[in-house]
């Protein structure tokens, strides 16, 4: 299964293995990873899943959907690689990926 | 004082449905909402996208939803009480009194907490020293236009409110507006007026621009805005809006004796009652073994949290169970012309 490394902004990191399929939101939400918060559930609409992709892994990612930049103007201290947890689908592509949560969601 | 059965927290599908489940049993209720119009997420997240899972409504968006719920519950001239979000809440003797932050009181012998993951709120510049200033020169929201008459805005984000207020603020003020991209999601007749504007000279744009830090001491002096490459600009400005949508807050809800679970409130799965008697809760915001977060499954809460009520509002009445198809009363309560 692809791990995948949450790191709080307190510096805690955690490495999980999330299955295929699953969002790097579910993956944090169902292993309790603090800093992500999912208000809406994955349904794109609130901006409580923003991470902060690592910058290797920024480029390599699958392209933001219609939506998700509109959504990201709303997050909490946006950055050029603020992500919706909710819109990465974990895959093999992604093993060994690295995003940090913001200091809060909102 | 305004006194009536069971105080429903939040006009979201769960808190409309239960309006129906308490009017067919006969009781009571008012709503207070912190949004200024009903129907919760559903019309403030997500009118126009299509759910698949109401029973028996294949599909059908977050706005037929709601007006349908609003259809459903008409006979009940529920009212409504929008743009307020419950402070306090207090037992004496057996009823509890509730008051908003509006000043508006009610007593009621139950109260249903419908609230979602909590109430709308502004979203907030995250810069730790704009604290002081909320509310005097950083605003979120805007009351009395007047206040801005040939004073220097700066105004921050990149939908429809942000790109509404500089062109009307444009006529009287002079406009700065700031947004972290180059696009903005308004609609496109805004944009375009914002674009006319800024090139007749009437409004700044600054793109790829966020709030950095704010400078002054009892009143702001200035601002200063850092670009995605890193350069900081300063700004001279009087006020600072901010238009950057709603975040749900818990608020109020977490400090009234409940018990909590993350962001959630546990319930007993008979009544929906909370650890406080009298108190229920329903929706997203209650949690049990087995809890899914769907409208159709706070339907169900709601349902039996009406129940729940009926023994305070109604303590020498005995709940009898009857079908709208069949029972004579209840269609009278639904206004049904037979």
């Amino acid at each position: 299964m692809p791990k995948i490394t949450y790191i709080e902004n307190s510096g805690n990191s955690q490495t999980i293995e999330v299955a295929n399929g699953l969002t790097v939101m579910e993956g944090a939400v169902q292993n309790d990873i603090p800093g992500i918060d999912a208000d809406c559930g994955g349904g794109m609409a609130c901006a409580t899943c923003h991470v902060y992709v690592n910058e290797e892994w920024f480029d390599k990612m699958p392209k933001k959907e219609d939506g998700e930049e509109d959504m990201l103007d709303m997050a909490f201290e946006p950055k050029k690689n603020s992500r919706l947890s909710c819109q990465i689908i974990v895959s093999d592509e992604l093993d060994g990926l690295i995003v940090s949560t913001p200091s809060k969601q909102g | 004082m305004i006194k009536t059965d069971t105080l429903i927290i939040g006009a979201g599908p769960v808190g409309l449905f239960c309006i129906h489940q308490l009017g067919i049993i006969g009781l009571k209720c008012e709503v207070v909402d912190n949004l200024d119009k009903i129907g919760g997420q559903c019309i403030e997240l997500y009118p126009d996208k299509p759910i698949y899972d109401i029973p028996a409504v294949p599909e059908c968006t977050g706005e037929e939803l709601t007006n349908n719920l609003i259809e459903q519950i008409k006979a009940f001239k529920t009212n409504f009480h929008l743009n307020e979000r419950v402070e306090e809440i207090k037992k004496v003797e057996k009823k509890w009194i509730i008051k908003t932050n509006k000043g508006t009181e009610f007593e009621a012998s139950s109260i249903i907490i419908a609230a979602g993951v909590g109430s709308f709120e502004p979203r907030k510049f995250p810069t730790k020293e704009i604290e002081k200033y909320e509310g005097k020169q950083i605003l979120y929201s805007i009351r009395d236009k007047k206040v801005f008459k040939d004073k220097a805005i700066t105004i921050f984000g990149g939908g429809d409110s942000a790109l509404d207020w500089a062109i009307e603020l444009s006529n009287t003020s002079k406009v700065i507006l700031v947004h972290r991209r180059d696009e903005f999601r308004g609609m496109q007749a805004s944009i375009d007026k914002v674009n006319q504007l800024k090139e007749e000279g009437k409004i700044k744009v600054y793109t790829k621009y966020q709030l950095d830090s704010v400078k002054g001491s009892d009143k702001i002096e200035n601002i200063n805005i850092k670009h995605d490459d890193k350069t900081i600009k300063e700004i001279k400005t009087d006020y600072v809006l901010g238009f950057f949508g709603l975040i749900m807050k818990l608020g109020p809800i977490a400090e009234w004796g409940l018990n909590l679970d993350k962001k959630t409130i546990p319930v007993n799965t008979e009544s929906f009652e909370t650890n406080k008697e009298g108190i229920f809760a329903i929706g997203d915001i209650c949690s049990y073994p087995g809890k899914l977060k769907l409208i159709l499954s706070g339907f169900h809460e709601g349902a039996l949290a009406a129940r729940g009520c009926f023994k305070y509002a109604k303590p020498d009445e005995k709940y009898r169970f009857e079908f709208t198809t069949s029972s004579k009363t209840v269609k009278d309560r639904l206004g049904v012309k037979e």
